[in-house]
């Protein structure tokens, strides 16, 4: 229970830090004021538009009364669409998250099996094209990979749409799903096979598995229950906390795709010098990111009791 | 080794560490491929102006004759385009070799100041110990928990456009991965008899620092250096794509990738395709040797 809620108070923490920093790189160091005034203004109404903002007051008072504004959910209105910056990220979260899990799921249902076999068998040629592929899902730029599936599959072949999204767990919503989801999993599905792997031929040293051999399971029994089982843990719990990359990394895809979701958003909020609507996207991005590893931290510990013994000496 | 002796029977070399390390290095085909690939990459890019046929962003050079040209065409100055022209009628090839010399350019120098920053923190937070430690590794954890190209988009999203901000983005970005690995392995050596010898000689702890505990903690740094390299080029090369990156006065292989994009949907591959794989090309064989520097020099990282 102490442990829960010191890593409550340490997210909250974090949260407060990361909204300090966001505040004052936008209104600091970007003078937001430059930005939103056109040259066509006179000096008393440029005045009368810092009045209207609060940025003629001191910089704690205009922090406390962004974090109130926040704290009700008010994060401003967007420049460019005049409607408040929240509801546009809301609205678009659901496209990015639908992409993110698909993503995970690839990378998940793909990678493991390439990493179980390459632990398997170290030595086979498939294992090492596995592991040579491995490297290149690490080294490929993925807006690149992108363009290409965009040209192979859609372009070439006319096999799949090449942008957009269709609706939600439809023939056509899978169809449009397809492409943006191998892209975005790619990097992950390396990340699974490595990881993975290294468990596999870990776990096939131990004894647990030599003796469900020497039982006389059949190999697949041994390799399905036994060993799947022990690798599952370090492999969820990695990609749990690599869900917010890719949420992170969504942007990337969505852009390439045209993907309606808040990845995109945010590049064309930057571009349009849109402010409301970037620090919305951060402190939306910034709080899953806490709540993402809050959960693992938790679900880890609840997993592994020695974390949470040595949490309790410290 | 057996191989080497063979052929040298006569007097075996003196043994140097660096030599001991090249023959490792090059004990493996798929490390040695990777760096001389590097090697002629590397090469491109410093002699750019040399090997290009055209200056593509000299506009006497360019015509909008050739936009679009197919590789293997000849353009209306009569050199061979064999990688095509783009849009506006530069010559693939020649933009290729100018975008790796900004691209390496960019990922390298920010590389080195991420380096040299990351390790003076590093450094300090290892010797200071108590709260100094605390507080840079607070503040380093807290960075590392969050991907890079979200950190990236959060900075240049508050810097603004430009290429001197996108080197602070790439800077900021790194440093916290150099100081992570400088400090562990200098709390290491830290507690070594070397250093404690040092200390009782009453050396000033700026030389104990500098000419004992650094030199010790250069092999980890070499292989997170390689592979920081590889990754800065990517990250750049992705926030140029998505608009946020380099100006289009300096067209960077991610730059002329987006270019590309438009005419993808028309068949024309070869203005998005080529520079692409030139950045892997480039990213593949720097992660490679890093990852054989890595195995070789051995040194305990994390990933």
């Amino acid at each position: 229970m102490v442990f829960i809620l010191r890593r409550i108070l340490q997210s909250l923490v974090v949260v407060l830090v990361m909204s300090l920093v966001v505040f004052v790189g936008v209104n600091v160091v970007g003078d937001p004021v430059h930005i939103l005034i056109s040259d066509e203004m006179t000096q008393a109404e440029i005045d009368r538009f810092i009045q209207k903002l609060g940025l003629d007051r001191p910089l704690h008072e205009q922090y406390l009364h962004f974090l109130a504004n926040a704290a009700r959910g008010d994060l401003g209105n967007s420049f460019v669409h005049g409607e408040p910056a929240l509801k546009l990220i809301l609205d678009r979260m659901p496209a990015t998250l639908e992409l993110a899990f698909a993503a995970f799921l690839l990378a998940v249902i793909v990678g493991i099996p390439l990493g179980m076999y390459a632990g398997l068998k170290p030595e086979s040629p498939a294992s090492r094209a596995i592991m040579t592929g491995s490297i290149l899902g690490f080294s490929l730029p993925t807006f690149w990979v992108g363009l290409m599936l965009i040209m192979v599959f859609a372009v070439m072949l006319g096999w799949l749409p090449s942008t957009g999204r269709g609706d939600f767990m439809t023939w056509d919503g899978l169809r449009h799903l397809a492409l943006p989801a191998v892209n975005l999993a790619l990097f992950k599905m390396a990340l699974v096979t490595r990881l993975a792997r290294a468990g596999t031929r870990e776990a096939a040293l131990q004894d647990y598995v030599k003796f469900a051999r020497a039982k006389g399971l059949s190999p697949s029994r041994v390799v399905l229950v036994h060993v799947l089982k022990n690798i599952l843990v370090p492999v969820v719990t990695v990609l749990g906390l690599e869900l917010g990359g890719l949420i992170a990394f969504s942007v990337v895809t969505e852009t390439v795709f045209a993907w309606p979701g808040m990845g995109k958003l945010l590049i064309d909020s930057i571009q349009r010098l849109d402010r409301p609507v970037v620090v919305a996207y951060l402190v939306i991005t910034v709080l899953m990111f806490v709540v993402i590893n809050l959960v693992v931290d938790l679900l880890y510990a609840a997993l592994d009791p020695r974390v949470r013994l040595r949490e309790m000496k410290a | 080794m057996s191989a080497r002796v063979e052929t040298l029977p006569v007097l075996p070399k003196p043994e140097t560490p660096l030599r001991r390390l090249a023959s490792e290095f090059f004990a493996s085909r798929v490390a040695t491929g990777a760096f001389a690939a590097l090697m002629v990459i590397v090469f491109m890019a410093l002699f750019a102006p040399f090997l290009a046929p055209q200056n593509p962003y000299d506009l006497a050079t360019v015509t909008v004759m050739d936009a679009r040209l197919a590789p293997g065409e000849r353009g209306s100055a009569g050199f061979l385009m064999w990688l095509g022209a783009d849009g506006a009628g530069r010559d693939m090839w020649s933009a290729i070799l100018y975008g790796l010399r900004i691209s390496l350019g960019v990922g390298v120098a920010s590389g080195v100041i991420a380096l040299a920053i990351g390790t003076a923190i590093g450094l300090l937070a290892a010797y200071r110990g108590g709260w100094v430690d605390a507080l840079i590794m607070r503040v380093v954890d807290l960075q590392l928990s969050f991907p890079a190209i979200l950190v990236a988009l959060i900075l240049v999203a508050i810097l603004g456009r430009g290429a001197d901000k996108v080197m602070i983005a790439l800077i900021l970005v790194q440093w916290a991965y150099y100081a992570r690995t400088v400090r562990g392995s200098a709390l290491v050596e830290r507690r070594k008899e070397y250093v404690e010898a040092a200390q009782c000689l009453a050396l000033p702890a700026s030389r104990i620092v500098f000419r004992h505990l650094l030199p010790n903690c250069l092999a980890p740094m070499i292989v997170v250096g390689t592979l920081q390299t590889a990754h800065a080029i990517s990250l750049e090369a992705t926030l140029s794509f998505l608009g946020v990156g380099l100006p289009l006065t300096e067209p960077s292989l991610g730059l002329l990738i987006a270019n590309g994009f438009e005419y993808m949907l028309s068949g024309k591959y070869w203005i998005s395709f080529y520079p692409g794989l030139a950045l892997l090309a480039t990213i593949m064989s720097i992660n490679l040797v890093g990852d054989r520097l890595r195995d070789v020099l051995n040194p305990r990282l994390e990933r």
